[in-house]
């Protein structure tokens, strides 16, 4: 019978019974079909890297999975020891067979990533700051059907690379025998060399078909050419809405609520005792911190505004930012839900990622919600966010890159305050706790959780991955050329794992 | 130890607020949309043709939409009013005096008349749609601007495709109050030698001229954008929007599931399936999509089963999404219209008195729908072909999105079962046709009853349900 439907047990989606090929995809805008290579452009100390990492990060946690390639990596493993800015000398002809021959290894481990590894998005961090250069990639992603989008800095304020190069390259495992000043004077120079040679995105008259967007001067300007598709979109969005001024983003919960002390999960009360003198604290607690123009940010349930209304400052009521909807478990005990609805409670265990509550959320679900607090909060400077205990999980897995089975997981306990400071590519955190008793509301991985989520069940997109770690693995073992085509060479041997977009039609049996 | 203020949940809205004294103190400020300090003052630039008009009347569209208070001033409008009858395009001789002084005299009109509303009237954003070509009108703007503490924010389009230009002019010229009296070859002619006018003086904005300015360059209807230091998140969703809408021709379906169990018996929400008129519907429906002859259709609906259900009969791919779900109406879930009144009077009370910012208990209100839907009109604005299948609230939202519907209307606009909405884009706005596949269903439009008053008889509050089982 046609339009009979089941809905799965974890994560209550409507599917037909009779499982014919055309199965929906239970999820947002369909990302894309062809895997996408972004390549990075630019000189030395323009960001490129900051910038692969940092977008790497957010498409991850949105569910896009994506991961870094970075050729000065792939080099470092290949020339053991750095020598000096020589090196990268246009007329260092031993050098340039090499540097090349880390690139055609780099975009072999793209080409393995994005085609049996399930990967959606590959970054290619090199400078790629030659036509010829860039013509490799783009022949190279031809022949491999992938879509391409070029991201090129470009900056000419000597300040801002100069504070580049101290931020970043200073402790470089290239310069770790050298000092300061050594460091610095090399790397300028190294960057000479690319200057010489440096062809920059053209998107009037050669480059103009190429989809590309070029950032000038750490974000004051914008260049988009030919935006191909829904995610080279959000790709565009997100990097016109990110900055590099220093600012720090505290995130807690509201003070210990009277559903929290009786144990109750969701639901709208206010704050016990113990809650309201958390309030207080916060406000000294800020006070101390001294912070210019810093912004409130609340969900609209009674609990995260009582405690904001404690700092006696303005305060944002996001509902985005409300707690998890627990659907019909609202305002029970977990004692009652495991009474009442044993079944759910089990699932739950099983995967709290995906698990979506009966006219409930899932943590799936709330990342999607959040996404726009995300985008508002890499806008912002300062920024107090009091929410909940899910979703300030969510957030946190954005800013310290963890992946969706981590991210249920996450400490993040009442009446302590995480004060997140960006710092070179990532992020220190570092846990204040403000010294109010609190009860604890954080549940361990069970037993039965801990054997991992079960391998066949089905997979949407927005599955929020940690970046990869970078593939180093040199593929050279001698100075010859190797093409970086599609030769039959390749091995085909790695398995292929379930891209998070594409329905397995086979597991959905496993559901119920 | 000082007590953080008491809460009072505001009972509309449902939104948390302190209150001293029994009255609400300070008016929390709920992020429902981008709040702007500062109102803004989109500066539309570029020669005539270009597409001024329909990027200023589509981006008020939207920004009105997401709940930001925006209007646009059309410069050439104050002209038509002021000057009577056009006759040619000496009119716009750059040594027309005469022109130029009546051309000038608009311009002011329509900035007393942008100041107004920003600084009177409440406005958030004003689009002031004018060629403004030379370097010299936009700096008598920005200062306008800045003396009344606008940001400023310019948006030029540059275009020298000549069949762009052609075919704009056939869209939009040919029907204008100035060429009524004109032959299609006629206006034609006269609107190119308009077009030559401001071709001399027109100076594009200059990467290093206007490099203090906020602005971005639209080139080639869309194929690139240049960017230039955007201010602040209206700025930036402005970007964003711009950077989505294109102008390629392409149709938008909307309806609903089909009738469904629970529509039957005249209960809200709730996730039951197809009844078996709506199954026919789905039927029809398939028939009807097939009919339509469609090129790569794209086919949405809710994650609730009955939209899933009659998207099943299509027999082609679909794409669920969580956020054409149906409204959440909390506490009165599943309840009919008489049970709600039974249990809750003075909320259902209170959601006739303003059925647009009212929220359920535990549930939402449509502002909040428009808010979750944002990202649904944003990938419909990126695709060509798509027929989204959902629910009644929602359809209202989209629906008040393409036909440019206020708030206080939205609630209330006709969204039948198994009666398709063709909507397709045409010069300014949308062509809509509705279409009825014939398959019978009960009415689930309930209109506002003339007495809103919480302490009204149930009689009067239950008269506009519509019958049910």
């Amino acid at each position: 019978m046609p339009m009979e439907l089941t809905q799965s047990r974890m994560q209550k989606i409507w599917i037909p019974i009779d499982h014919r090929p055309s199965l929906p995809r239970p999820c947002g805008p369909q990302l894309t079909n062809s895997p996408t290579v972004i390549v990075m452009v630019g000189l030395p100390a323009r960001g490129k890297t900051y910038m692969s990492k940092k977008l790497t990060r957010y498409l991850n946690w949105i569910g896009v999975p994506t991961k870094v390639f970075n050729v000065g990596e792939y080099r470092r493993e290949v020339v053991k020891e750095f020598s000096s800015y020589s090196f990268f000398h246009p007329d260092n002809e031993e050098a340039m067979k090499v540097r090349k021959q880390c690139a055609l290894a780099a975009l072999r481990d793209v080409q393995l990533y994005l085609k049996e590894e399930g990967g959606q998005i590959a970054v290619f961090d090199a400078t790629n700051t030659t036509k010829e250069r860039r013509d490799m990639v783009l022949d190279f992603a031809k022949e491999n059907d992938f879509k391409v989008f070029f991201i090129e800095s470009v900056c000419d304020d000597p300040s801002v690379v100069a504070s580049n190069i101290m931020e970043v390259k200073l402790s470089s495992p290239d310069y770790r025998d050298c000092s300061s000043a050594e460091a610095m004077e090399d790397f300028m120079k190294r960057i000479d060399c690319y200057q010489v040679n440096y062809q920059p995105l053209d998107p009037d008259n050669h480059d103009r078909d190429l989809s590309l967007i070029k950032v000038l001067d750490v974000g004051r300007r914008f260049l988009v050419n030919r935006v191909q598709d829904y995610i080279q979109s959000r790709i565009v969005y997100y990097l016109m809405n990110i900055h590099v001024q220093p600012r720090t983003i505290y995130l807690c919960r509201h003070g210990e609520s009277e559903y929290n002390v009786l144990g109750r999960i969701g639901g709208d009360s206010g704050l016990s005792i113990r809650g309201k003198k958390f309030s207080v604290a916060l406000c000294k607690f800020l006070e101390e911190q001294n912070l210019k123009d810093l912004k409130i940010w609340t969900s609209q349930l009674k609990r995260t505004i009582q405690t904001a209304e404690a700092l006696k400052l303005p305060y944002e009521q996001w509902k985005a930012l409300n707690e998890i909807d627990a659907g019909v478990c609202e305002e029970m005990t977990y004692e009652e839900i495991k009474e009442t609805y044993p079944e759910e409670y089990a699932l739950r265990d099983q995967d709290k990622y995906y698990y979506r509550y009966p006219t409930g959320e899932s943590y799936q679900d709330l990342v999607q919600r959040l996404e726009p607090v995300i985008m508002e909060l890499e806008r912002q400077e300062n920024v107090l966010v009091i929410c909940h205990q899910a979703v300030m999980r969510c957030l946190l897995a954005y800013f310290l890159d963890k992946s969706a089975d981590e991210m249920p997981y996450l400490k993040c306990p009442l009446h302590t305050v995480l004060k997140l400071t960006p710092v070179a590519y990532g992020c220190r955190v570092e846990s204040i706790y403000l010294n109010v008793e609190a009860v604890n509301t954080h549940r361990e991985r069970s037993e039965e959780a801990k054997k991992g989520p079960n391998p066949l069940m089905r997979r949407n997109s927005v599955t929020p991955l940690a970046s990869p770690e970078p593939t180093k693995k040199p593929r050279i073992n001698s100075f010859e050329e190797h093409t970086a085509s599609t030769s039959t060479s390749l091995p085909s041997c790695l398995p292929r794992e379930v891209p998070t977009q594409n329905l397995n039609l086979n597991n959905s049996q496993n559901q119920f | 130890m000082a007590s953080p203020r008491e809460l009072t949940q505001n009972p509309l809205k449902k939104i948390w607020m302190p209150y001293s004294n029994g009255r609400p103190a300070q008016h929390a400020c709920p992020r429902g949309v981008c709040v702007t300090n500062c109102p803004t003052l989109i500066v539309m630039v570029g020669l005539p043709a270009r597409g001024k008009t329909y990027i200023s009347k589509k981006l008020t569209r939207y920004l009105n939409w997401i709940g930001v208070p925006t209007r646009e001033f059309n410069v050439g409008q104050y002209r038509r009013d002021l000057v009577k009858t056009y006759r040619s395009f000496e009119f716009f001789l750059p040594d027309n005096e005469e022109g130029l002084k009546i051309r000038k005299q608009c311009a002011e009109a329509a900035l007393r008349d942008v100041r107004r509303f920003l600084s009177e009237e409440g406005g958030h954003v004003a689009v002031f749609d004018a060629t403004n070509t030379t370097r010299e009108r936009r700096e008598t703007i920005f200062k306008f601007g800045e003396e009344n503490g606008y940001k400023t924010f310019f948006v030029e389009s540059v275009c020298v495709d000549p069949d762009v230009i052609a075919a704009n002019i056939v869209q939009v010229k040919l029907g204008s109050p100035d060429y009524i009296d004109c032959g299609n070859d006629e206006a034609t002619e006269d609107f190119m030698n308009r077009i030559e006018c401001y071709k001399n003086s027109y100076e594009t904005l200059d990467e290093n001229l206007d490099k203090d300015l906020s602005y971005i360059k639209i080139m080639d209807v869309g194929r690139s954008y240049l960017v230039n230091r955007v201010m602040d998140h209206i700025q930036s969703r402005i970007v964003y929007y711009l950077m989505n809408i294109h102008v390629t021709p392409r149709s938008i379906y909307l309806c609903r599931h089909g009738e469904s169990e629970l529509n039957l018996k005249g209960r809200i929400g709730g996730d039951t399936g197809l009844s078996p008129r709506g199954k026919e519907f789905a039927k029809s429906l398939a028939q009807f999509i097939n009919d339509q002859n469609i090129k790569d259709l794209k086919v949405w609906t809710s994650q609730m089963k009955r939209t899933i259900q009659t998207a099943e009969a299509l027999g082609v791919p679909y794409e669920q999404w969580k956020v054409l779900n149906e409204i959440d109406a909390g506490v009165c879930e599943e309840m009919t219209y008489e049970e709600i009144q039974e249990h809750h009077p003075l909320e259902f009370a209170l959601r006739d008195q303003d059925k647009y910012r009212y929220r359920y208990p535990k549930g939402e209100s449509y502002e909040d729908l428009v808010q979750r839907l944002e990202p649904v009109i944003m990938e419909l604005e990126r695709q060509e072909n798509v027929l989204v299948i959902c629910h009644q609230a929602v359809m209202r939202c989209l629906l008040a999105y393409f036909l440019d519907k206020t708030a206080e209307q939205l609630p209330y606009l006709k969204c039948p079962l198994h009666t398709v909405l063709k909507l397709t884009p045409v010069a300014y706005g949308c062509k809509l046709e509705s279409i009825f596949l014939n398959v019978e269903a009960v009415n689930t439009h309930r209109d506002r009853p003339e007495n809103v008053d919480i302490s009204r008889p149930p009689e009067e509050a239950l008269v506009t349900v519509p019958a049910h089982q």
